[in-house]
């Protein structure tokens, strides 16, 4: 009973070390595909397209959102000691530090990294995948390299645009709403928000997060058992495998870059 | 053409070949048949190079297809063709674009020059009319006609078909039979037909491969396997519900199971 437990214990171990094992490969064999973006652009700007552009609608609402909500919260607290002139500082250093990046890649794994993950878990269950390999096209090289750099490019620029709409979504409450002096809200933001330590840190999360929640969406879609049922499975191993990853390194990430 | 030796291959603990030998000589169309099961597709995949045997070789025009790197393989398929049982076209594409894939991937032939080709590659399979309408507006016969034009558009020195005949309506099946003896002698192609509808694909096998438990129990042209007396290739080919391959899955008797004691 023991042993059957152990037994069953290192199985799925190994089972789990073999699957990121295979994740580790397939991220190898999609930046070793890099020259294929290179040699035709086009196969990118249609990802970016449709992992970017296609998201753009709900990226832009919540962060307006994000952004009001942040405005309230933030007068609240910042009132009580005198300091509501500084909203602007507050809004804009969160959102670029960390709910621009993190709210982004999760938003995006929820509906680009589902649909890549069923994209490409469908297409290997109806044999588009084995028929490209039939046909001499690489499928990694051909269907999910460009998949992923489209991934890479979109979601930086993604969560810029969260940061930018959720600043006006805490100016529209704080100054609109609220009272807070407009001049404040703007100058103070230009003052205390640096470029590197907040904007460029910033930037570095929401690639490092737009390579991780690619990565898991498309290994998940290629690794998927080839059944409705498997890639039903994937679809949502990916989600919460991607959603736990971003918070996991957001903190480690803020550790590193801001935990002096 | 295609020489398997010695062919060896296991799924887990489960022994899929024991030993196949398999000769398919250049310009014939030879069909594989067999039981369902009997992993007449692991086959295809073996000598495509998707799957690698455990023991044996399978050399395609001398070159040991198990033994090949990725892109020696790559190279070897351009000179392939493969028929899949789902078609397998891309969804995201119509059927021009479908047919025009492996070229544009592959040549740089003028834009001009790609469609009299794809346009041709359609007409041989009957559905130059049917180049805008995409894969969800084709019937399974149509889609398995177009994926046809996709196979021999890089003019393949081999062809192989998994299953082309399964869940077709009888006209299409006849089409099917007609495209693939047609091309086969039209272009010079040798073909590998994996199949287990006896009759229409009897019609148009130079030869004929039969596959039960990972051995070949019967070889030889269509006439030889018809006259063949051994009780293996008789149930098969007359559709025998019971015989060496039973009707039942390895079970208890049925009075002991109905009698023992459990839930559903």
């Amino acid at each position: 009973m023991l042993l059957e437990g152990l037994a069953r214990l290192g199985r799925s171990g190994l089972g789990a070390l073999e699957r990121l094992g295979r994740a580790h490969l397939l991220l190898a064999a999609m930046l070793l595909g890099a020259g294929e973006i290179i040699r035709r652009p086009g196969l990118l700007t249609a990802q970016v397209f449709n992992i970017g552009v296609l998201s753009v609608l709900i990226i832009g609402v919540s962060g307006l959102f994000v952004g009001m909500v942040l405005g309230l919260q933030g007068h609240y607290v910042l009132a009580q000691f005198g300091a509501a002139e500084s909203l602007g500082v507050m809004v804009a250093t969160s959102l670029v530090r960390e709910l621009g990046p993190v709210v982004t890649a999760l938003l995006v794994a929820g509906r680009a990294g589902s649909a890549l993950t069923a994209e490409i878990g469908l297409m290997k269950a109806t044999e588009q995948l084995s028929g490209l390999e039939m046909m001499a096209v690489d499928p990694v090289r051909r269907i999910l390299t460009p998949r992923f750099f489209g991934g890479l490019v979109a979601m930086p620029l993604l969560a810029a645009m969260f940061s930018a709409v959720g600043v006006l979504g805490g100016y529209f409450v704080g100054v609109g709403l609220l009272g807070v002096d407009s001049g404040s809200f703007w100058s103070q933001m230009q003052a205390k928000v640096d470029f590197h330590e907040d904007i460029v840190n910033g930037v570095i999360k929401s690639l490092v997060f737009g390579l991780v929640v690619t990565w898991i969406a498309l290994f998940q879609g290629h690794d998927a058992v080839p059944t409705s049922e498997g890639v039903s499975r994937a679809t949502t191993r990916s989600v919460v495998h991607a959603a736990l990853a971003v918070l996991g390194l957001d903190f480690i990430l803020t550790a590193l870059m801001f935990g002096d | 053409m295609v020489k398997v030796r010695g062919l060896c291959f296991r799924r887990g603990t489960n022994l899929v070949f024991d030993r196949v030998d398999l000769d398919i000589r250049r310009g014939t169309v030879t069909a594989v048949m067999g039981p369902s099961g009997t992993g007449k597709t692991t086959l295809l995949k073996l000598i495509t190079g998707q799957l690698r045997p455990d023991a044996g070789s399978i050399e395609i025009d001398g070159e040991p297809v198990h033994l090949l790197g990725k892109s020696a393989l790559f190279r070897l398929r351009r000179r392939m063709g493969m028929l899949f049982q789902s078609s397998a076209l891309l969804t995201d594409l119509n059927v021009f674009d479908n047919v025009a894939y492996p070229l544009r991937e592959h040549t740089d032939l003028s834009s001009s020059m790609l469609r009299k080709l794809v346009l041709i590659k359609l007409e041989a399979v009957g559905l130059r009319g049917a180049r805008d309408l995409m894969p969800n507006e084709l019937s399974g016969g149509m889609a398995r006609r177009v994926a046809l034009a996709r196979a021999i558009a890089l003019d393949p020195a081999i062809v192989l078909y998994d299953e082309p005949f399964s869940g077709q309506d009888p006209i299409s099946m006849g089409m099917l039979v007609t495209l693939i003896r047609q091309l086969n002698d039209a272009a010079g192609l040798t073909s590998v037909v994996v199949s287990h509808d006896v009759a229409e694909t009897a019609t148009i096998a130079d030869q004929i491969y039969v596959i039960s438990h990972g051995e070949v129990i019967a070889h030889g042209t269509p006439a030889q396997i018809a006259a063949d007396r051994s009780p293996w290739v008789r149930q098969f080919i007359d559709g025998l519900p019971d015989g060496p391959v039973h009707f039942h899955y390895p079970a208890p008797r049925l009075a002991d199971d109905l009698l023992a004691r459990g839930v559903a």
